[in-house]
C-alpha cells in the first residue's frame, strides 16, 4: 500500500478541567488513502467530533492535542504552525459542519461566503471570485445559482444551506473532506439527495471523505471503511460490508441491533426497538478496564479489571475486545 | 425600510399621549402649585384676591379633564402653552435650549461609543490579559459612579487644578466647554457599552459560523473583520440606542452642574417652581428625542441585518 493521504496514530485529545486534565480520546488510530472515504461511527459524546477538529487543527480551549501523530500526504501537520495550517485548511482539507442553519454567517449573502475561498487561498479577486461561487453553487445543484447566490442564508431551506456548505468545502479542491454529521439536522429525503451528492462530487474530484456520523447505516453506504468509536477510543474497525455481516464488538453489534427495519413490525408484530441499555459515560467518569463494560452484555470480570488490548480481524481489520483472540 | 418607518411613526401619537397625561397627573397630585410657592418661599405676600385672579387666568381652577384636553388640543396645533415663570411660550424657551442639549448629547454619545466599543473589542479579542481586566474594571467603576460625584471631581482636576478646561457654562460653545459635561454624562454609557461590546464579540466569536470561518483557513484577523464586526454591531446597537435615548433625560443632573443651557437644567428650574407648561414641554422633548433615536434605531437594524429587511 502507497502512503495514506491521512494517517493519524494514536491520537490523543486533553481535556482540561479544574486541575485535571482528562483523556477525551486517547489511542486513535486510523488511515485514509486518496479518494477513500472513510466512516467514523459512535454515540453522541464519544469523541469522533473532536477528532475530527483535530484533523482540522481547530481544537480550541479546554481541548487540546494531548498526543500522536497527524500526517497528511506524509507531512506531519500536529505541531505545524497556525499561518501552515491556515493554508492547509479550506485549500487541502475542509470541512461541514452538521448544523447548516447556524454554520453561515447570517448577515452574508451565501454567494459571498463561497467567494471567500478564492481570495483567501487562490488570490482572486471579488469579482472573479463570484463569477466562480456562481459556478460552485450550479455544481451542488443550487436552482438558480446566479439569483441564489445574493440570498441571505436564512432565505434558503435546510438542505439548500447544506450545499452550500458543501460548495464552500469544495471550492479549491481539497484532497480531504471531513463532514461531522453532515445530514443529521436534515429532514431524511434530503439527507439521501445530500450524501449522494457528496459521494459524487468527491469521487469526481478525487476528494477522501472523513465521514463523521452516529448513523451506521448511512456510513456503511458511503464508506469503504468504519470505525467504530466507544469513550473516546475504537473499539472496531473493519470494511463496511464485514461490520454489518460479522460484528465483532458488542457495541457494534448493540448499534447494528438497534437499527430499525423497515417491514419488522408488519413481521414481528408490534415490539419496542432494541437499544443498548445505559448512557455513555462522561469524560471525566469513565470507568476501568473496558469502558464499554457497564453497557456490555457479554461482560465478564476481566472486562471490569483491564483494557482489553487490540486484536486484528481479517483485512486490515481491529477490535478491542477481551471476547476476541 | 418604509414600512418599519410608517409602523414606528404610529407609535409615536400614543405614546406621546399616554406621557402627557402622566405627567398632568402627578402635578395634579403634587401638593403646592405656582401660585402657593411663591408665598410659601417669602418672596412676597400675595392679597387672595389677586391670586384667586391669577388662578383664574393661568386656568389652574378648571377641571383636570378640561385642562388637559386643553392642553393636547393646544399641543397637537404646535403651541406648547406659556410658561407661569416667564409669561414666554414654552416653544421659544424650548428653541434656545434644545440645540445645548442636542450638542451636549451627541458628544457625550460619540465619546461612550469610540471609547467603550472600542475598549469592549480589545478586551474580547484578548480576554483575561490585562487590557481585558483594566477596561472591564474601569467599566464597572464607570457604572457605579454617580454623575454628580464624577462630574465634580473633574472639575477640581481639569478646571481647578491643571486648569486646562473651563469648569462650567456654555462659553462660546466650543469644543472646550463641552468636553467635562459630555464626559461626565458619556461616562456610564461608555462602561455600559464597554461590557455589552465584550460580551456579544465573545458570543459571536464562539458561533458556529466564526468555526466555518477558521474552518475556511481565514487569519484570526480576516475571521474578525469579515465575519465577527457585523455580527456583534448589531447587539451593540441596541444598547446603543438605549443609552442614548435615554441621555437627555439623563443629563438632567449634568446640565445642572455644569451650568448648561439646556432642556435638563429649565427643567429643573421649572420644577421647583411648579412652572407646569414648561416642566411639560421639556419632558415631552425629552420623550421625543427618546422615539426619535428609537425609530432611527430600528431603522439601523434593517440596514444591517438583512434577516429584518424581508421580515
Amino acid at each position: 500500500m502507497n502512503t495514506p493521504l491521512l494517517k493519524v496514530d494514536n491520537l490523543r485529545i486533553a481535556l482540561a478541567g479544574d486541575g485535571v486534565t482528562y483523556n477525551a480520546v486517547e489511542n486513535v488510530s486510523f488511515e485514509i488513502g486518496r479518494g477513500e472515504a472513510f466512516g467514523l461511527v459512535g454515540e453522541s459524546g464519544c469523541g469522533k467530533s473532536i477528532t475530527a477538529l483535530a484533523v482540522m487543527g481547530l481544537l480550541r480551549r479546554p481541548l487540546s492535542l494531548g498526543g500522536g501523530r497527524i500526517v497528511l500526504d506524509g507531512q506531519e501537520i500536529q505541531d505545524a504552525p497556525a499561518a501552515e495550517m491556515r493554508r492547509l485548511r479550506g485549500k487541502r482539507i475542509a470541512m461541514i459542519f452538521q448544523e447548516p442553519m447556524t454554520a453561515l454567517n447570517p448577515l452574508s449573502p451565501v454567494g459571498k461566503q463561497i467567494a471567500e475561498m478564492f481570495v483567501l487561498h487562490e488570490g482572486a479577486n471579488w469579482r472573479d471570485a463570484m463569477d466562480r461561487a456562481e459556478e460552485a453553487l450550479r455544481q451542488v445543484r443550487v436552482p438558480s445559482p446566479e439569483r441564489r447566490i445574493r440570498d441571505y442564508p436564512h432565505q434558503l431551506s435546510g438542505g439548500m444551506r447544506q450545499r452550500v456548505m458543501i460548495a464552500i468545502a469544495l471550492a479549491c479542491g481539497p484532497d480531504l473532506l471531513v463532514a461531522d454529521e453532515p445530514t443529521t439536522a436534515l429532514d431524511v429525503t434530503v439527507q439521501a439527495e445530500i450524501i449522494d451528492l457528496m459521494a459524487e462530487l468527491c469521487a469526481a474530484k478525487g476528494t477522501a471523505v472523513l465521514m463523521i456520523s452516529h448513523d451506521l447505516g448511512l456510513v456503511a453506504n458511503m464508506c469503504k471503511r468504519v470505525a467504530v468509536m466507544y469513550a473516546g477510543r475504537i473499539v472496531e474497525s473493519q470494511v463496511a460490508d464485514a461490520i454489518f455481516a460479522t460484528p465483532s464488538h458488542p457495541y457494534t453489534q448493540g448499534l447494528i441491533d438497534s437499527l430499525p427495519r423497515l417491514g419488522e413490525r408488519a413481521r414481528r408484530g408490534r415490539q419496542r426497538l432494541t437499544e443498548i441499555s445505559g448512557v455513555v459515560p462522561s469524560i471525566q467518569a469513565y470507568p476501568s478496564g473496558c469502558r464499554f463494560n457497564p453497557r456490555c452484555p457479554a461482560v465478564t470480570d476481566v472486562c471490569r479489571s483491564s483494557a482489553p488490548d487490540i486484536t486484528a480481524l481479517p483485512a486490515d481489520g481491529l477490535v478491542r475486545c477481551h471476547h476476541h483472540g | 425600510m418604509l414600512l418599519v418607518l410608517g409602523r414606528r411613526l404610529a407609535n409615536v401619537v400614543p405614546t406621546m399621549l399616554a406621557v402627557v397625561a402622566l405627567v398632568f397627573l402627578l402635578f395634579s397630585v403634587l401638593p403646592g402649585s405656582f401660585i402657593s410657592g411663591m408665598n410659601e418661599d417669602g418672596r412676597s405676600t400675595i392679597d387672595p384676591a389677586v391670586m384667586e385672579r391669577m388662578r383664574k387666568e393661568m386656568g389652574l381652577d378648571d377641571p383636570l379633564l378640561e385642562r388637559f384636553a386643553k392642553y393636547v388640543g393646544h399641543t397637537a396645533m404646535g403651541d406648547l402653552g406659556t410658561s407661569f415663570r416667564t409669561r414666554e411660550p414654552v416653544t421659544k424657551m424650548l428653541s434656545t435650549r434644545i440645540w445645548p442639549s442636542l450638542k451636549l448629547v451627541l458628544a457625550a454619545m460619540t465619546f461612550a461609543i469610540l471609547v467603550g466599543v472600542t475598549l469592549g473589542f480589545l478586551a474580547a479579542l484578548r480576554p483575561g490579559s490585562w487590557i481585558d481586566t483594566a477596561s472591564m474594571v474601569g467599566a464597572i467603576s464607570g457604572l457605579s459612579l454617580s454623575q454628580f460625584w464624577f462630574g465634580l471631581m473633574l472639575m477640581y482636576l481639569f478646571a481647578l487644578k491643571l486648569q486646562w478646561l473651563p469648569s462650567f457654562g456654555y462659553g462660546d460653545g466650543g469644543l472646550r466647554h463641552i468636553i467635562l459635561p459630555a464626559v461626565a454624562l458619556g461616562v456610564g454609557p461608555m462602561a455600559l457599552l464597554a461590557r455589552t461590546t465584550r460580551a456579544a464579540v465573545l458570543d459571536v466569536l464562539n458561533a458556529d459560523f466564526v468555526r466555518t470561518a477558521r474552518s475556511k483557513g481565514m487569519s484570526e484577523r480576516r475571521v474578525v473583520e469579515w465575519h465577527v464586526l457585523r455580527n456583534a454591531l448589531v447587539l451593540v446597537i441596541t444598547i446603543v440606542g438605549l443609552q442614548f435615548g435615554s441621555l437627555m433625560g439623563q443629563a438632567v443632573v449634568v446640565e445642572k452642574l455644569f451650568a448648561w443651557p439646556g432642556v435638563g437644567s429649565l427643567m429643573v428650574d421649572s420644577v421647583f417652581q411648579r412652572d407646569m407648561p414648561t416642566v411639560q414641554g421639556c419632558i415631552l422633548m425629552i420623550v421625543l428625542f427618546f422615539l426619535a433615536i428609537n425609530t432611527l434605531v430600528d431603522l439601523a437594524y434593517v440596514v444591517i441585518d438583512p434577516r429584518i429587511r424581508y421580515r
